[in-house]
């Protein structure tokens, strides 16, 4: 075991596959030699040589579709999308192609590639370097969808996408990079060597996509979250004294339903809270199968806590981003109901 | 008032619409055999010539003339014929299925089949091709049954692609036939990366990308122009210049540059532009790239100048849009009808040889398509299940997937 924070538990992870396999290649812009511009993958291109990671032309859609390419050919391609704002030109190739192409060859051809990329904002980001745009994958049928909350998590979870056989897109939250946030952005930030989930096995090991974890177990409400929001809400669930269970989904699509179901059943009363904004959010679709799923046991209404239906704001960072305060808030709220 | 007059939007228009006489004195031929044949290790910089020209090897006469004639035996060529053959025959049988309602959809070759026939003979076993959806001659050529392509069309109950995908986009990784897609440009980009995988193996296999002359406006064809440049990848990167995309000419997507191949040596990539109705011609242009690109110098454009004969597909009539009898004062004549004049002026065909092959060839084609028949059609007889739309979606059926094959009865 080691002490290790996001960036190294992510790095770990494709070492650890590239070490394993042959076939995983990594690249992205700035991916190779400088290592990522958030080190991720610092030391790979040294250590695996150039033909395994390497720096990609500034072309989302470019890397997106050579790296289908690749793995139509046999390869695992792992690739970076330097930040999840700057993923739309490559959207048509992981909608379109990626999602589909087992689907339509009918198993004659297949897509086992990664994306990564760095995801949400609380790091005065501004428009396009904060969006969480998961619900423009989850609404993709053929991708998977992965948010990791913490290193352990981010190691396990992406050596396991590396070694899916289809398409998926690992959100990694860039405000956990370094340690666990709970919104409260005036404290000092802990680093993940302090937090038990930053202790990461060094060898291979992996956690199942489509498998929750319940971080808080608690009788009075389920509270559903994932990335960032996961330690919002166990921030919340403390400062407002309400004995919430908080779920963190890990795995957007395909989704432990049956995690969320048990619980919710138990609790009667359900909170779901992404940063992401509110109208169309994966959040509705949670909402959704809730009360489709646990109708009787409900005992007051659904509450989602998102960002606002606006483009990721600069200056008002804090009022944007759904910390503990609302968080806690919407809590209240639906004990009171 | 400025200096300056105002403003004008330029919207390029073809010479002539409906009602006018076709009129190709524009288009600049070169004559068969003048264009010089480089080495395969030529630099771009060297052959930028090759790009504004276009390489031809059968002459008015039907001989083979010049550096880039030779490379094929009367065997080959006589095969090479009766592939077109076959793709000109099972078009217009498909072309009537479709009137017929047997399926909803077809896309014929008419005029192009020298393109993608001539080019398959160029690449070996294993090689893969990104097609769009005018490239069935590389199935023919490679034999892959017809039968099989029918299916697919009929969407029976032995279609390989269990019914998902619209008539004609067929996929065969053993024929080196990528899955084709609606979404346009976005396997040339994928053929690129096939072809980085097959460097980064270390193998010995290429690839070929596919685009038409108006998807190249689409940006996946310069990104597939950036990363093959920037890596060198082994990789063909045709574009088949037919002069259509739908009602559009194709000067709206090629714009001020002179032609299509000339795009490629901006990114540094040696570009040729070939007589796409001269089976020789495309042969000995691809065989070249091939070569290249196997001996590692690299990747290569071709353009590959024809004329997009019929409709675009059987949902669209050009008499809209172009006049009716422009294909017939197409330049550039009918691959079939010059092979084959070739092979008589050889002394290894005869009109009445043609013929006997022509009813052959319908005969095979009809032969498939009662077998492929048998398994129905799109509205009559056998059909894939229902439990077909959920399976494939991923390796394994996830739950939520499920629930919705039971709610659907399955």
């Amino acid at each position: 075991m080691a002490r290790m924070t996001m960036i190294e538990a992510v790095r770990s992870a494709m070492d650890v596959s590239m070490e394993r396999d042959d076939d995983v290649v990594v690249f992205g812009e700035d991916v190779g030699y400088f290592g990522g511009v958030f080190r991720c993958t610092q030391g790979l291109q040294a250590k695996y040589g150039k033909t395994r990671c390497f720096d990609a032309p500034i072309s989302e859609s470019g890397i997106v579709g050579t790296a289908i390419g690749m793995a139509a050919y046999g390869l695992k391609p792992c690739v970076e999308i330097q930040f999840a704002d700057y993923m739309y030109p490559a959207y048509d190739q992981i909608t379109q192609e990626a999602a589909r192409i087992r689907y339509r060859s009918n198993g004659d051809f297949t897509c086992p590639i990664v994306l990564r990329m760095p995801t949400g904002g609380g790091i005065f980001g501004g428009q396009t370097h904060s969006q969480s745009p998961e619900a423009l994958f989850t609404h993709v049928c053929g991708l998977k969808v992965v948010v990791p909350s913490n290193p352990y998590d981010a190691k396990g979870l992406l050596i396991a996408s590396i070694e899916d056989p289809d398409p998926v897109m690992f959100l990694e939250p860039k405000r956990l990079y370094n340690g666990p946030f709970d919104g409260h952005h005036e404290k000092p930030v802990t680093p993940w060597s302090k937090h038990d989930l930053g202790e990461v096995p060094e060898g291979h090991y992996s956690i199942p996509i489509g498998k929750a974890e319940i971080r808080r177990q608690g009788s009075a409400v389920t509270v559903i979250a994932y990335g960032t929001m996961v330690h919002v809400a166990l921030a919340a669930a403390e400062e407002m004294g309400i004995d919430a269970e908080v779920i963190d989904l890990r795995s957007l699509l395909p989704l432990d339903l049956d995690t969320i179901v048990q619980s919710v059943t138990k609790t009667g009363r359900c909170v779901v809270v992404h940063e992401a904004t509110l109208t169309s959010g994966y959040g509705a679709e949670l909402a959704a199968l809730v009360q489709e799923h646990c109708f009787y046991h409900l005992e007051a209404p659904i509450v989602r806590v998102t960002g606002w239906d606006t483009p990721y704001p600069h200056a008002q960072e804090w009022d944007y981003f759904p910390g503990p305060g609302r968080v806690g808030r919407a809590l209240a709220e639906v004990m009171e109901a | 008032m400025t200096e300056f007059p105002q403003l004008s939007l330029h919207v390029p228009e073809p010479a002539v619409r409906p009602g006018g006489q076709p009129d190709f004195s524009n288009v600049n031929i070169a004559k068969a055999g003048s264009v010089p044949r480089p080495s395969v290790d030529a630099a771009p910089e060297d052959i930028r010539d090759l790009a504004y020209s276009i390489i031809r090897v059968l002459n008015r006469d039907g001989e083979a003339v010049g550096p880039w004639a030779g490379l094929l035996s009367d065997e080959e060529l006589l095969t090479g014929l009766k592939h077109m053959m076959k793709l000109r025959a099972f078009d217009a049988r498909m072309l009537m299925a479709q009137r017929q309602g047997k399926t909803s959809f077809y896309m014929q070759h008419l005029g192009e089949e020298a393109v993608s026939c001539a080019f398959r003979k160029a690449l070996k076993k294993g090689d893969m091709n990104f097609p769009t959806y005018r490239q069935a001659g590389l199935l023919i050529a490679d034999d892959y049954p017809m039968v099989e392509m029918m299916n697919q069309i009929f969407s029976n109950e032995n279609d390989p692609l269990r019914g998902r995908q619209l008539p004609i986009m067929y996929s065969s990784k053993e024929h080196g036939f990528f899955t084709i897609s609606g979404n346009l440009a976005t396997q040339y980009v994928q053929a690129v990366g096939w072809a980085m995988a097959s460097a980064i193996k270390n193998d010995t296999k290429i690839a070929a990308a596919w685009i038409g002359d108006g998807s190249t406006a689409e940006s996946d064809f310069h990104s597939a122009l950036v990363f093959a440049s920037t890596y060198k990848a082994p990789v063909i990167l045709n574009i088949v210049n037919n002069q259509w995309a739908i009602s559009t000419f194709q000067g709206i997507a090629r714009g001020g540059s002179g032609t299509f191949a000339a795009r490629g040596l901006g990114f540094g990539i040696p570009a040729l532009r070939v007589d796409g109705n001269d089976y020789l011609a495309v042969y000995a242009v691809s065989h070249w790239a091939a070569e290249r690109a196997r001996r590692n110098l690299g990747p290569t454009l071709i353009e590959y100048v024809t004329y997009r004969v019929g409709a675009h597909s059987t949902s669209d009539d050009p008499s809209a849009y172009r006049p009716k009898t422009e294909s017939e004062a197409w330049p550039l004549g009918d691959p079939v009808l010059r092979l084959k004049k070739h092979l008589i002026v050889k002394g290894v065909w005869s009109e009445e040889r043609h013929v006997q092959a022509e009813a052959e060839i319908l005969d095979e084609v009809i032969q498939a398509q009662k077998q492929a028949e048998a398994h129905g059609t799109l509205h009559a007889g056998g059909k894939p299940s229902v439990r077909d739309i959920f399976e494939g979606v991923y390796a394994e059926m996830p739950p939520h997937i499920r629930r919705q094959r039971q709610k659907a009865g399955y």
